[in-house]
C-alpha cells in the first residue's frame, strides 16, 4: 500500500519520513527514525511508556495515527539532554533512584515535563495527577513524585 | 493494516463511508483496534476540520464540537461547569487526545463526559444538518455527529461525580451526573444520568420524576432515593458487579444531590 510522507519537528530538528497506512507515532519514532526513548508497553494507551509531548501537550504516541502529526512538534526522552548536561528532571530521576528497571521513565519524564513547562511550581498533588495515566511496577510511585518535586526545585538552566 | 482516508468536510466522509470503515477522532479507542489487528475495519475515515473544534454559546445552550478534546473544554471558560466531567477521563495524555464525539461512542464502562451531556439536555448534531435527543442517540449510536448542545446550567444546579477505586484515575464503578433545575425554591424538570451502570450512560427517569416538585433537601428527596434504580438493569463487569452497583447508586445519588461530594 501507498506510503504517506510526513514532515515534522523531531526534538528540534526537521524530520521526514513515510509512514505505512495507519501506522502509529510510537512505530514510526522508533523503526522509522531509531529514536528509541519512548518504549512500548501496552499499544492501547493504557501504561503510559510512549508518552511523547506533542506541541508541548502530552500524547500516548502508540494511539497516535502517524500522519496526524504533519507540521508538528514532537518531543521524546532523547531530546531532554543538551550541551549544558542532563535535564533537571533526568538528573533528579538519577539522584533519587527514580528508575529501577528504567522502562517507564521515559514516558514519566515526558508527563512530568508537560507537567513543569506549563507550571513551573507544582504540589504534590498535582505532580501526582499529571503522571496519573503512567504506570511503573517496580520503582515505586513515591521516588518518581519526589524527583518531579526536586526537579521542579533545580535553578532553571539558560540557553 | 487499515488504509487511511482523510476528507475536508464531514459531510464528505458521511458520503464516503462504508460498512468497514472506522471514523478516527482522537483515535484512543480506534488505534488500539488497529494496533491488536481488529478484523472489523478496512479503512480508517478522518476530517481533520477545525470546525469540528469550534465551540459556540448560543443563548441559553452552548455547542460543542465533536472534535473539541477534553482539554480543549478545560481550555475552555465557556464550559467551566463541564471541567469536572472532563477532568474525570483518563491522564493528561489521554485528555489531550480524547475527544467529545468519540466519547460519545466509547463503550462501557466509559463514557463519563457523555453521562454529564445526557443530564444537560444534550442534542446530537449529525453530519447531515438532523439532530437527535442524545438519551435517542446512544440507544443505536449510528451516523458522524458534528457537535452536541447543551444547556448552559445556572450558578451550581449541576452537579457531577465519578467513583472510581484507583484514584486519581481509574475506570468507572458508577458516574453521576444531575442536573437540578429549579423553579420557586422546588425540583422542576431536572435531569439525572449514570454512567458505567448500563451498557450506555443513561437518563433514570424514576428518579426525575420523583424529584419533581421536591424540596433539595433529605426529606424531598426520600422518595428519589428509593427509586434510585428502578427501571435499569446495572451491568456486571471486572470492576464491579450489578448486585454492587445498585447497593451504592442511592448512596451516591443522595451524596450528589445534598452536595456532599463535588
Ligand atoms: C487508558 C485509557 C483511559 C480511558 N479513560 C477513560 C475515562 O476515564 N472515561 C471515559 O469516558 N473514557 C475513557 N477512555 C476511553 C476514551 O479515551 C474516551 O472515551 C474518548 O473520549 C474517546 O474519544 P476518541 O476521540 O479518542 O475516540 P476514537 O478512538 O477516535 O473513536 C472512538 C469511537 O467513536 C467513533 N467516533 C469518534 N468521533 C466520532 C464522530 N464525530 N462521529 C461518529 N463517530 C465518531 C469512532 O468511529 C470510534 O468508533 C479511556 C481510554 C484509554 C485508552
Amino acid at each position: 500500500m501507498a506510503k504517506t510522507p510526513v514532515t515534522f519537528t523531531l526534538n528540534g530538528r526537521e524530520a521526514a519520513t513515510f509512514v505505512d497506512p495507519a501506522a502509529n507515532l510510537l512505530d514510526v519514532l522508533r523503526r522509522g527514525l531509531g529514536d528509541l526513548s519512548p518504549k512500548y508497553g501496552c499499544g492501547q494507551g493504557t501504561c503510559g511508556a510512549c508518552t511523547v509531548l506533542i506541541d508541548g501537550e502530552p500524547h500516548l504516541s502508540c494511539v497516535t495515527l502517524a500522519e496526524t502529526i504533519e507540521g508538528r512538534t514532537v518531543e521524546t526522552t532523547n531530546g531532554l539532554q543538551d550541551s549544558a548536561g542532563l535535564h533537571p528532571l533526568q538528573q533528579a530521576f538519577m539522584d533519587g533512584f527514580a528508575a529501577q528497571c528504567g522502562y517507564c521513565t521515559p514516558g514519566m519524564l515526558m508527563a512530568a515535563k508537560a507537567l513543569l513547562d506549563r507550571n513551573p511550581s507544582p504540589s504534590r498533588e498535582e505532580v501526582i495527577d499529571a503522571i496519573a495515566g503512567n504506570v511503573c511496577r517496580c520503582t515505586g510511585y513515591e521516588p518518581i513524585v519526589d524527583a518531579i518535586l526536586t526537579a521542579a526545585r533545580a535553578p532553571r538552566r539558560t540557553g | 493494516m487499515p488504509s487511511v482516508a482523510t476528507y475536508a468536510t464531514l459531510a464528505e466522509a458521511a458520503s464516503a463511508m462504508t460498512p468497514t470503515s472506522r471514523f478516527l477522532a482522537g483515535g484512543t479507542l480506534v488505534m488500539r483496534d488497529v494496533n491488536y489487528g481488529d478484523q472489523g475495519f478496512d479503512r480508517i475515515v478522518r476530517v481533520p476540520d477545525p470546525a469540528l473544534k469550534a465551540i459556540t454559546p448560543d443563548s441559553g445552550r452552548i455547542s460543542i464540537g465533536a472534535g473539541v478534546t477534553m482539554a480543549g473544554i478545560l481550555a475552555s471558560r465557556d464550559l467551566d461547569f463541564l471541567w469536572p466531567a472532563a477532568r474525570a477521563v483518563g491522564g493528561p495524555a489521554i485528555r489531550s487526545m480524547a475527544t467529545v464525539g468519540g466519547n460519545l461512542f466509547a463503550p462501557h464502562p466509559y463514557g463519563d463526559l457523555t453521562t454529564a451531556l445526557l443530564a444537560l439536555d444534550g442534542v446530537v448534531h449529525l453530519s447531515d444538518s438532523g439532530q437527535v435527543p442524545l438519551d435517542q442517540f446512544l440507544v443505536n449510536r449510528a451516523g458522524l455527529v458534528r457537535s452536541v448542545s447543551v444547556i448552559r446550567p445556572a450558578g451550581d444546579a449541576f452537579r457531577f461525580h465519578k467513583v472510581s477505586r484507583v484514584k486519581p484515575k481509574g475506570a468507572s464503578v458508577l458516574t453521576i451526573a444531575a442536573w437540578l433545575n429549579r423553579s420557586a425554591g422546588r425540583l422542576s424538570n431536572v435531569r439525572i444520568a449514570y454512567g458505567a451502570f448500563a451498557a450506555t450512560p443513561v437518563r433514570v427517569t424514576a428518579v426525575e420524576r420523583a424529584l419533581e416538585g421536591a424540596s433539595l433537601d433529605q426529606a424531598g428527596i426520600a422518595p428519589a432515593l428509593q427509586a434510585a434504580t428502578d427501571g435499569l438493569a446495572p451491568v456486571d463487569d471486572a470492576l464491579a458487579s450489578g448486585w454492587y452497583r445498585a447497593e451504592i447508586a442511592p448512596v451516591y445519588l443522595r451524596r450528589v444531590l445534598l452536595g456532599e461530594v463535588r
